[in-house]
């Protein structure tokens, strides 16, 4: 079982949790725009590291925020946990903002 | 939207010309509990007791504590909402407000049987207050049941649902916090050393007392 | 009350028993008496009883090995009001009555209910420590000094651990089990410190939470009282934890080894010290370390003969040998026992003893009597916890053990768990790590940071554990290991596993599953890490070693060590979630109605729903068929307060619910509802629902009774991480308001009486329009004219503690009209027929709203969540499965929902018996199917692909090893023109 530090509520237990995905996708400004392969990056593809992974969370069964953590996949360990409008922690990388995902990426 | 006396007209039989004071209509109300109570009753003992705390007004309070919306209300109810989480902030005529998420908040007030403020009048006014701004206030004082549970084993038969930390150094008196009890979303407030109130929405009254009782059986002899 | 049975190898004096309690039950219907504090184990052994039940598979003869949890063999079963099986013998606590049955290794799940109570704690600590032996109860009495909250559990029933065994140990100045008593009488003094004995920590998990299981109270009778749990899983969260959980000590295998008196020497010295029973009066002890001395020893001083058989040559130092050779005992060293001979009843009556070379080949055997052979492989620390949380464990060399390279983050190893074999070390030990782990939690003096490996070195672990030989399996007199039992529980041989090696297999994990060893009951206790030796013997040439040197049981690893560390119940860990109190169940405050007029309920997610009424002598279709004929006819009503209903307000409500849903919400006139679909950003269906404007920035939303949680959190996310600047808040009025829909052509008739004040004349009250009024009861409500059947309907929305008033006033207004509460079958039947599609029934998530014929409620010109999907070439090439209709051909045939569709021509010589041989193409399937009280017959809804321009067609209903013809119709079946929604 993990304990989760909600930014606002403070460290409970991961069943209290819901998961996102990946953070900092953001929804694109204007999906008319892009075409099939970079709407369906937004759609399905995410990034899938070893290693520190910053992902979103939301405190369902408290607060109901929605926030990110830092999470280590091999270890589980959550090394920082942010409000979706606080800074963002040094050393994240943001995948991207605006930009669709390659669909071909690491081919 | 009220309750109030009216003057009812048309044909039809059960429309006759009736007028029906506040409380004629409020004594229609049935509390999600209330079907329990000698279940209750039976239930409890020294070490440990339950009962039903019915027809608290309730209303949801939605604004950013810090922003106008915040002030409006703060100014509206009379107290400065809670800025922290577990945070209950205590106002006029029995009125406390629990912090239920950083722009989230529960306004709890007596019965409007007995303070005489209607619920809904109650929430109109608030939501009067804020104007324009980015806010929300609905009257939901149907929308959960309190029970209280009491005695020194009372912290005991919560231990046995509630997976966080309920020893006094991490939560004590007068803290508030939205939590799963058992299977069941809940507000966990602990109104006293050895007393608890448990907010539950109305449809799981029924289940959550039965549970309570259960996990309560074992200190009753 | 005085004890029956004989116990002829009951000693006169010592032990942790109370001789004052004598204990009398029944094994096998036979007498068997002992006394308080003993085991089932410990009491057979006391008299006199060597065989316990034959092996599971082979039928070899078996006796008690062991004295803890790690016995394989003496399995019972316990009767009672609910049997329970496969209980070690050696765990079960002695008590009066007890009807004990022995197993061959495998028990019987009895079927009838079982009455007893489980339930579940949580727990918060600073500390836990587990395991209360010297470790345990030095760091427990740390840590709880310092203030600290301590949880301190030991699956044993008696504190102390190894201690217990050895009543000459004495721990600062006293004798050790006066330390013990002296220990628990303070932890249990302080307010903060909680003991849990016969409490067994089976799982460790990230973040240091722990399950435990306590077995409370009487395990086989009566409850003590009402409500008190037989069995209680214990969920710990643990800011520290300290595991001191000690170590097992393993056997050698050698010919017929698994004979009854053959056992471990540990557990030869608990019987001996802690329940005074001396299981055998010739024994023959055989070691491959210093450890088996002090039981020799023990046994000499309770009057038995003793050899000992030391594996370690004559060469290799050790003390303990030395000073048994000085006080006068038989020692052979340099030799192995290579096999028994049993008795009459089976049991040892002599070991055959050889000197044994370097490579462990045996010379010619001497026959010794001896009526137990106790047997001392060497030590393994119990590092299961460790290994559940992927801490890192190193095959040591010297100590001959898998020993933890170190603890997890916010662990403390103390004791022999951390490979420390002597108890002054475990103490020491133990001691620091419950001053630091209290420390860490804020607690007691801080502590410097100390450098990683400050416990006591491996040169002084190595020093005190002495030298230990790793033999691991001695050849017998006769060729071949077909009678060398490694896993007992498995009765699996060390010729079984040279044949999962001669096959070519190499790695543990494989032969452990291609052999089953270590995957009985026990987990493997026993025999692990002695089949990790024997696997290092036979794979010598075949697996690499570390650096050209000799393979060591490192090189072949351990298996994964999963939760449960011992077995638990079901039961158990179902706990009080059985019964009526299995999930949370919800009710509208009707529900006692609904109870009160015969409602079959059904479960809706969590809700309880009326599903029908059936009323005297009718089955499901008669009450379904009249309550549609009363919508359709005359007047019904349904609780409908399961609908999820959030407010919404804000100056960008319009916009943001304009995002959400696929058709427009800006230009919604205030005083009328709509009904909208939402979707995902794949284009798919996600929810449905009538919202109704309440004010230019409030809209009251609705959503299907299912997903009202998950709407509700759809919108929160969206407002939240994507269109934060938008001013728009939600809040669930779900259980705020009793829905209650008013159906049918009469029931403008019921409202009116309802609601006097109302004007619901056709022009005065427009469908999709809504009116807050005051009821005839005084009850304020708010009504809409919302259709879910296409009948004249309304919804009468109040304050739920109004719910029942108002849901008893209604059946009075129609009482004249004959007005029918229906359920959600009926209400199913209703919308079906107007192809009113269910999201989760007739959607799955694949399902767009063209897919359901519902273009007209997507927007063309606006933005919204799942618009950019409906233009992928995904979506707009290639055929999809449209909503349509299936009437069978049969009129009177109901098709199950599910049942697959597929071309008339497709089967070929497929009869519908087992599989096909080739795969079917399927056309679809049925997602709904009733029957129509209106239309008079079967019928269903169905995705079909391409089923919009199948219209007319037949094709085949495949189900059950039936076929069924079915003509593919147009949705909606019933009232096409839409004439019948304003009554």
């Amino acid at each position: 079982m993990l304990t989760i530090d909600c930014p606002h509520c403070g460290p409970r237990p991961e069943t209290e949790f819901g998961y996102g995905g990946q953070a900092h996708v953001a929804y694109p400004e204007d999906p008319s725009a892009l075409t099939d392969e970079e709407w369906a990056g937004y759609l399905f593809y995410r990034d899938n590291p070893r290693g520190e992974f910053a992902e979103r969370w939301v405190h369902s069964a408290g607060c109901r925020k929605w926030f990110n953590a830092v999470r280590d996949t091999r270890t589980y360990r959550i090394s920082a946990t942010y409000t979706s409008a606080g800074p963002v922690p040094a050393g994240i990388v943001r995948p991207r903002t605006d930009v669709p995902h390659p669909v071909s990426k690491g081919a | 939207m009220n309750p109030c006396s009216t003057t009812r007209k048309g044909p039809d039989a059960m429309a006759e010309t009736a007028t029906f004071t506040r409380a004629q209509v409020l004594a229609h109300r049935r509390s999600p509990a209330q079907h329990l109570a000698a279940e209750m009753d039976r239930g409890s003992g020294a070490a440990v007791a339950l009962r039903e705390v019915p027809f608290l007004t309730q209303t949801a309070l939605r604004a950013i504590p810090d922003g106008p919306a915040g002030r409006a209300l703060e100014s509206a109810l009379g107290v400065v909402l809670p800025r922290r989480c577990g945070e209950v902030a205590k106002g006029p005529d029995g009125l406390e407000v629990l912090w239920l998420a950083p722009d989230e908040f529960l306004a709890v007030a007596p019965d409007e049987a007995d303070s005489g403020i209607l619920a809904t009048e109650y929430a109109d006014r608030l939501a009067e207050s804020l104007g324009t701004h980015r806010g929300q206030v609905v009257d939901v004082s149907a929308n959960r049941a309190t029970l209280e549970l009491s005695g020194p084993r009372a912290r005991s038969v919560l231990d046995k649902s509630v997976r966080i930390d309920l020893h006094p150094r991490v939560f004590p008196v007068g803290q508030a916090l939205v939590t799963p009890l058992g299977a069941t979303p809940a507000i966990l407030w602990r109104t006293g050393e050895t007393t608890w109130q448990v907010l539950v929405r109305s449809s799981f009254a029924t289940h959550v007392t039965r549970w309570l009782l259960d996990g309560m059986r074992e200190y009753l002899c | 009350m005085t004890s029956t049975g004989p116990q002829p190898h009951r000693l006169e004096t010592g032990g942790v028993i109370d001789r004052s309690r004598p204990v009398d039950f029944l094994v096998e219907g036979a007498a068997v008496s002992g006394y308080a504090g003993d085991t089932i184990a410990s009491a057979l052994l006391a008299g006199g009883r060597r065989r316990v039940g034959d092996s599971i598979y082979l039928s070899r003869p078996r006796g008690i090995v062991a004295a803890g949890v790690e016995e394989p063999n003496a399995l019972v079963r316990i009767r009672g009001e609910c049997d329970e099986s496969m209980l070690p013998a050696t765990t079960v606590e002695a008590a009066d009555g007890l009807d004990v049955s022995l197993l061959s290794g495998i028990g019987v799940l009895d079927q009838r209910q079982d009455p007893a109570e489980y339930d579940t704690m949580n727990v918060h600590t600073d500390v836990a420590v587990i395991g209360a032996g010297p470790a345990g109860l030095a760091a427990a009495r740390e840590a709880a000094a310092t203030g600290a909250r301590v949880t301190v559990f030991e699956q044993d029933f008696e504190l102390g651990g190894s201690m217990l065994a050895d009543p000459t140990q004495h721990i600062e100045g006293v004798p050790a089990r006066e330390w013990v008593e002296v220990v628990r009488a303070e932890l249990e003094a302080a307010p903060e410190v909680t003991v849990l004995a016969r409490t067994t920590v089976f799982g460790s998990y990230d973040g240091n939470y722990l399950i435990a299981l306590e077995k409370r109270g009487d395990q086989f009778g009566a409850p003590a009282r009402p409500g008190v749990s037989r069995q209680r899983v214990w969920h710990v969260n643990a800011a520290r934890v300290v595991l001191a959980t000690g170590a097992m000590e393993r056997t050698v295998v050698f010919a017929d080894s698994d004979r009854p008196g053959v056992m471990l020497a540990s557990a030869v010295h608990t019987y001996l010290g802690r329940y005074a029973v001396l299981p055998g009066q010739a024994v023959v002890v055989f070691t491959t370390n210093d450890s088996a001395y002090p039981v020799a020893h023990a046994l000499v001083a309770a009057g038995a003969a003793v050899t000992v058989v030391d594996a370690r040559e004559r060469s290799v130092s050790s003390p303990a040998r030395d000073a048994a050779v000085a006080a006068g005992l038989s020692v052979r060293p340099g030799s192995a026992v290579v096999g028994v001979d049993g008795d009459a009843g089976e049991a040892v009556e002599a070991a055959w003893v050889a000197p044994i070379d370097a490579a462990g080949t045996p010379g010619d055997a001497e026959r010794v009597s001896a009526d137990l052979v106790a047997v001392s492989g060497g030590w393994s620390p119990t590092l299961h916890l460790h290994s559940q949380r992927q801490g890192s464990v190193h095959w040591d060399d010297q100590l001959a053990g898998f020993v933890p390279t170190g603890p997890v983050g916010g662990q403390f190893l103390a004791g022999s768990v951390a490979g420390a074999y002597w108890t002054e070390g475990c103490l020491e030990q133990g001691r620091r790590a419950g001053r630091r782990a209290a420390a860490e939690t804020g607690h007691g003096p801080a502590y410097e940071a100390e450098t990683a490996h400050e416990q006591p070195g491996q040169s002084e672990r190595a020093a005190r554990a002495g030298t230990t030989r790793q033999l691991w399996i001695v050849p017998g007199r006769a060729e071949g290991y077909a009678r060398h039992l490694v896993d007992l529980q498995r009765d699996q041989t060390a010729a079984d596993l040279l044949r999962a090696t001669g096959a070519g297999m190499r790695s543990v994990e494989h032969i452990k599953r291609y052999t089953s060893i270590g995957t009985g009951a026990d987990q493997g206790k026993l025999s692990g890490v002695t089949t990790i030796g024997i696997l290092t013997a036979a794979l010598a040439d075949q697996v690499p070693a570390a650096e050209g040197s000799p393979l060591t049981p490192g090189d072949i690893g351990t298996t994964t060590f999963r939760a449960p560390f011992t077995p638990v119940a079901f039961g158990a860990l179902a706990g009080r979630c059985r019964g009526d109190l299995f999930d949370a169940a919800r009710t509208t405050p009707a529900h006692s109605w609904h109870v009160e007029h015969g409602a079959v309920f059904e479960d809706v997610g969590q809700w309880k729903r009326p599903r029908y009424y059936p009323q005297e002598g009718e089955d499901m279709d008669a009450a379904v068929t009249r309550e549609c004929r009363a919508a359709r006819e005359g007047v019904a009503f349904l609780d409908a307060t399961t609908l999820g209903k959030i407010e919404v307000r804000g100056a960008d409500a319009p916009e943001f619910l304009n995002r959400i849903y696929t058709n427009g919400y800006l230009k919604l006139a205030v005083g009328k509802g709509r009904y909208g679909v939402m979707c995902t950003p794949d284009g798919m269906v996600f929810d449905d629902g009538v919202s109704l404007r309440l004010a230019p920035d409030r809209y009251f939303m609705t959503a299907t009774t299912g997903n009202a949680a998950k709407v509700l959190d759809w919108l929160e996310e969206w407002s939240q991480t994507e269109w934060p600047d938008l001013d728009v808040t939600f809040t669930s009025v779900t259980e705020q308001w009793a829905t209650t829909a008013v159906v049918g052509p009469r029931s403008r008739e019921v409202i009116a009486r309802l609601a006097p004040d109302l004007d619901v004349s056709k022009e005065g009250f427009g469908f999709m329009e809504f009116r807050d009024t005051v009821l005839a009861s005084g009850i304020p409500a708010r009504i809409c004219r919302i259709t879910f059947s296409g009948e004249l309907a309304y919804e009468v929305n109040v304050a739920t503690w109004y719910g029942l008033k108002v849901w008893e006033d209604i059946a009075e207004a129609g009482a004249d009209l004959d007005i029918t509460p229906y359920g959600t079958e009926a209400m199913h039947v209703l919308r079906a027929e107007k192809a009113y599609p269910i999201v989760g029934q007739d959607t799955d998530g694949t399902v767009t709203p063209q897919d359901l014929g519902m273009d007209w409620i997507v927007s063309t010109t606006k933005e919204f969540i799942g618009k950019r999907s409906y233009s992928r070439r995904a979506l707009t090439e290639g055929v999809r499965k449209h909503l349509v209709s299936v009437l069978p051909v049969d009129t009177s045939l109901r098709l199950p929902e599910g049942a697959q569709l597929v071309e008339p021509d497709a089967l070929g010589d497929y009869t519908g018996q087992s599989l096909p041989v080739r795969p079917i193409p399927m056309l679809g399937h049925v997602t709904s199917s009733y029957h129509s009280q209106a239309l008079g017959r079967g019928f269903g809804l169905a995705l079909v692909s391409d089923g919009r321009n199948r219209i007319g067609e037949t094709v085949l209903a495949s189900f059950g090893g039936r076929f069924a013809e079915v003509l593919i119709d147009e949705p909606v079946l019933y009232d096409k023109e839409g004439a019948r929604r304003d009554g």
